[in-house]
């Protein structure tokens, strides 16, 4: 049955129409909606004009706001960096070092825990790490001090978060790992490289794509995260999100909170710029 | 394969560290005490008991099982549509809209709920389970044209156009030949789908007006020590309901791989 390219197009859009007017109407609305509440003046609960920018300049001087949002960077950078320099010993384990007919069982066993039920996985943590829990009873036990991380809230925050997305950074370094070219390798060898230097020369950069998708993965959902400085850090140490909430739903000042939610897109968005930006220069590499 | 000992000892590491918070779920949710530390105390089902007879979890539990069927049975129809259209058909527009779709996987969370939240407040519309479907539904479909993509991409076309050739009409090919074989792409979603909404906390806490759901319920227990090993009983069940229900979907997947005569290239995602 031949289509003409008319049809076709036709018969594409009506079917992903279902789809794409949910998403307009659900995502792309809402989003342009917080846009323009961002540069509105707004009492409790409601909006009106004129249009403004003193919701941005809020946010410029007051010292807390501009505190938040780069503690909220600084952890998030943190953990991506802490959970992809340790999957990545783990991905190239997986690809280099296991039969093939076993590679989809490890990342099978890897990627589980990610599964299961992020606020329990939180929550253990909480109990783990809390004043009295799982880990000073058993230092106190063994005869050693507590050590109390609980009282640390950024430390603690820290690490559950390169805990909970641990799984997140395996994969794409797995991906990428899988795709280097092994003969590449026994010609570094060949030509007198130590397997160390080959490492170093030709599977890392070639690798480096998958790397960057991985910190991308981690960076994302962590910089955005409510539960865990909710819930470990006790609230003492808010991020952004935490702020957006107070801001929309506690003080009900919806201009600024939509500011805060624009200024960490354009936060998140600059970051990730940033690392696809990298990227280009070994997918481009090879020079 | 060469033998990497330093490398498996530390991968080992990692999957213990991994699993470590999660082992220590079963253990204390048999532990004879209400403080959550060791020394252990002795064994009891008595927290199991507990969860059990506890009216407020149930409610929760039941409102759960309804938002992630509606949700897991919508993302997957959107899904279907959306992996559909872009594997099959060229059209205008197809990269900004399927961009659009898969924005979500991109987004905060929390940027996703307050958009939809501050919509929702302004619009007068009231929030209630319905809005917590809504929300949920944004953030699987994702994960469903991602999997759907995949089982539809490893589709032969040459299988339609014979069922086309012999006189069946476009639908007829559709339920009769390409549905079938991408069942196992369609369960895999479903039931990931459904696990994401069931452990989902930001949009269930944000637009759900108080009713009790599952995972609000237990962020909020947790603050209550004297309710912790309850909560840890129930971290046990999820937990080896969550393994059950990702080894049927990783079958589904493999099942469906198998079926379409590709070649398994990994997990999930």
């Amino acid at each position: 049955m031949a289509q003409t390219p008319g049809s076709e197009a036709r018969t594409g859009l009506k079917l992903i129409s279902p789809t794409a007017i949910f998403v307009i109407l659900l995502l792309a609305v809402p989003l342009a909606t917080v846009l323009i509440y961002s540069v509105m003046t707004g009492g409790r609960g409601n909006v009106s004009l004129p249009l403004t920018f003193e919701n941005y300049s809020e946010l410029w001087s007051k010292s807390v706001y501009g505190y938040i949002m780069f503690k909220s960077l600084m952890v998030a950078l943190v953990v991506t960096a802490t959970t992809v320099l340790l999957a990545y010993p783990v991905a190239y384990f997986v690809s280099f070092h296991v039969k093939p007919e076993r590679k989809s069982l490890w990342l099978f066993l890897i990627t589980i825990p990610f599964w299961t039920s992020y606020i329990i996985r939180v929550s253990l943590w909480f109990v783990i790490l809390g004043y009295g829990g799982v880990l000073d009873s058993t230092l106190t036990a063994i005869g050693l001090q507590p050590l109390n991380v609980a009282s640390y809230s950024i430390l603690s925050i820290i690490i559950v978060l390169a805990h909970a997305y641990a799984p997140f950074a395996v994969l794409p370094i797995f991906v990428s790992l899988e795709k280097v070219d092994r003969s590449l390798l026994e010609a570094g060898q060949d030509l007198g490289e130590s397997r160390w230097v080959t490492f170093l020369r030709v599977t890392l950069p070639l690798s480096m794509p998958g790397v960057i998708a991985a910190a991308l993965i981690v960076f994302i959902p962590t910089v955005g995260d409510y539960v865990t400085p909710e819930l470990v850090g006790d609230g003492k140490e808010p991020m952004i999100a935490n702020l957006i909430e107070t801001q929309l739903l506690k003080l009900q000042n919806f201009p600024q909170g939509s500011a805060f939610a624009v200024a960490s897109m354009l936060m998140v968005g600059i970051v990730a710029v940033a690392f696809v930006v990298w990227n280009r220069r070994f997918i481009g590499g090879g020079k | 394969m060469k033998k990497a000992p330093i490398l498996q000892s530390y991968t080992l590491f990692y999957l213990l560290f991994l699993y470590g918070p999660i082992l220590l779920l079963p253990i204390f949710a048999f532990n004879d005490s209400r403080v959550v530390a060791f020394p252990l105390q002795g064994f009891t089902a008595g927290w199991f008991a507990e969860m059990a007879s506890d009216q407020n979890l149930r409610n929760a539990a039941k409102n759960s099982l309804m938002i992630a069927l509606s949700v897991a049975t919508i993302s997957t129809v959107l899904g279907i549509f959306a992996a559909r259209a872009s594997v099959r058909y060229r059209f205008p527009g197809k990269a900004p809209l399927m961009g659009m779709i898969m924005l979500p996987l991109v987004l905060p969370e929390m940027i996703v709920a307050m958009a939809l939240l501050v919509v929702l407040l302004s619009a007068g519309i009231p929030l209630s389970l319905f809005t917590v479907i809504l929300g949920q539904v944004l953030i699987c479909t994702p994960f469903a044209v991602a999997i759907l993509t995949s089982a539809f991409q490893s589709l032969d076309r040459s299988l339609e156009e014979a069922a086309m050739d012999l006189g069946e009409t476009a639908w007829s090919t559709f339920r009769l030949i390409v549905l079938p074989l991408v069942m196992p792409g369609i369960m895999a979603s479903f039931l990931i789908c459904f696990t994401i909404s069931f452990d989902e906390f930001i949009i269930a806490n944000f637009l759900g007006s108080g009713e009790p759901i599952l995972s609000v319920y237990i962020f909020g227990q947790f603050r209550f020590p004297n309710k912790v090993p309850s909560m840890l009983a129930l971290g046990t069940v999820l937990v080896c309901m969550s393994i059950i229900l990702l080894g049927f979907a990783e079958y589904m997947r493999r099942r469906g791989i198998a079926k379409a005569g590709g070649k398994d290239s990994g997990g999930f995602l």
